[in-house]
């Protein structure tokens, strides 16, 4: 019964009128949380005693860089099973995460610079973790670029789904760079296994940017997945009844 | 205020991070709205080439 109640919404015609409800809902947790973890960023969080105000860029800089690897995993995640299972709301779902995880690349990549500047005295290095996050950029637009050149949107999500999975090998690395090779970019401020490197209330900032990430991430992906549905639908006869 | 804004001799580099952030995210917002109209558009476009098609018929 749960699992018929589930797959119902795997029906573009019915998931369409469930994510409109669900936007507004992850809309106002996203621009709650990141109210409030800016305050927390930057009123409550004490400067950081070798780095002085610069280290307030962490608010961004890691939920966005950590945003553009699960955004990534999930678009793979999705394509996956729109490959196994055929399932169109699968590729719809995945096709509309991919222009906000190049947001989030690009925003990553470009804070990342301007913390370097200051910290590192360079905006850019050929670092293992800062050159395979630009390679996920490339991943991103790649898989735009893609989309929008095969005519035929099945095809498309085929080429889409086997170029989001092959580039999926790249997320571990971009994790696992600074283990991996010694340069210049810090190692995990954040991990499971080991006590946390930094203040309590710095951290705090960091996981509820992080939340406030996530939240937006759904609320946009819902949104523009509706516009995708109707794209996809507009000859259907229940997008007709829709503007109507 | 200024003192905060100056962030400590840092603001050019904050600002321009959090400043990127903020414009990156508008300009996602106003992209999701447009592309929204196009697709009411497009639905309703099919919808006017269905009526003419029954009209003719």
């Amino acid at each position: 019964m749960a699992a018929s109640g589930f797959f119902r919404y795997s029906s573009p015609a019915s998931f369409y009128p469930l994510a409109g409800r669900l936007v507004p809902v992850f809309g106002w947790i996203a621009a709650i949380l990141t109210v409030a973890g800016l305050y927390i960023g930057f009123v409550v969080a004490p400067t950081d005693f070798q780095q002085g105000e610069s280290y307030r860029i962490i608010f961004m800089h890691v939920p966005a860089a950590w945003m553009a690897m699960f955004v990534y995993l999930v678009i793979a995640g999705w394509s996956a099973a729109s490959l196994v299972w055929n399932t169109r709301l699968s590729a719809m779902m995945a096709q509309a995460l991919v222009p906000t995880g190049a947001m989030f690349a690009f925003v990553s990549l470009w804070s990342g610079a301007f913390w370097g500047r200051p910290t590192w005295g360079t905006y850019w290095v050929w670092d293992a973790r800062l050159t395979s996050t630009l390679i996920l950029l490339f991943l991103y637009l790649g898989l735009m670029a893609l989309r929008s050149a095969i005519e035929d949107q099945r095809r498309a999500d085929r080429a889409c789904a086997v170029l989001a999975l092959v580039g999926s090998v790249n997320v571990p690395i971009i994790y696992f760079s600074v283990q991996w090779w010694n340069t210049l970019h810090q190692g995990a401020s954040v991990s499971l296994t080991a006590a946390p490197k930094m203040a309590e209330t710095m951290l705090a900032g960091m996981l509820v940017m992080s939340l406030a990430a996530w939240a937006y991430t759904i609320a946009v992906a819902l949104h523009r997945v509706r516009s995708i549905i109707l794209e996809r639908e507009a000859h259907a006869r229940w997008t007709q009844e829709l503007v109507r | 205020m200024i003192e905060w804004l100056s962030m400590g001799g840092y603001a050019y580099y904050v600002w321009m991070s959090y400043g990127m952030l903020a414009i990156a995210i508008v300009l996602e917002l106003f992209s999701l709205a447009a592309r929204r109209r196009h697709a009411l558009d497009q639905v309703a476009q099919y919808d006017e080439e269905a009526g003419f098609e029954e009209k003719a018929g």
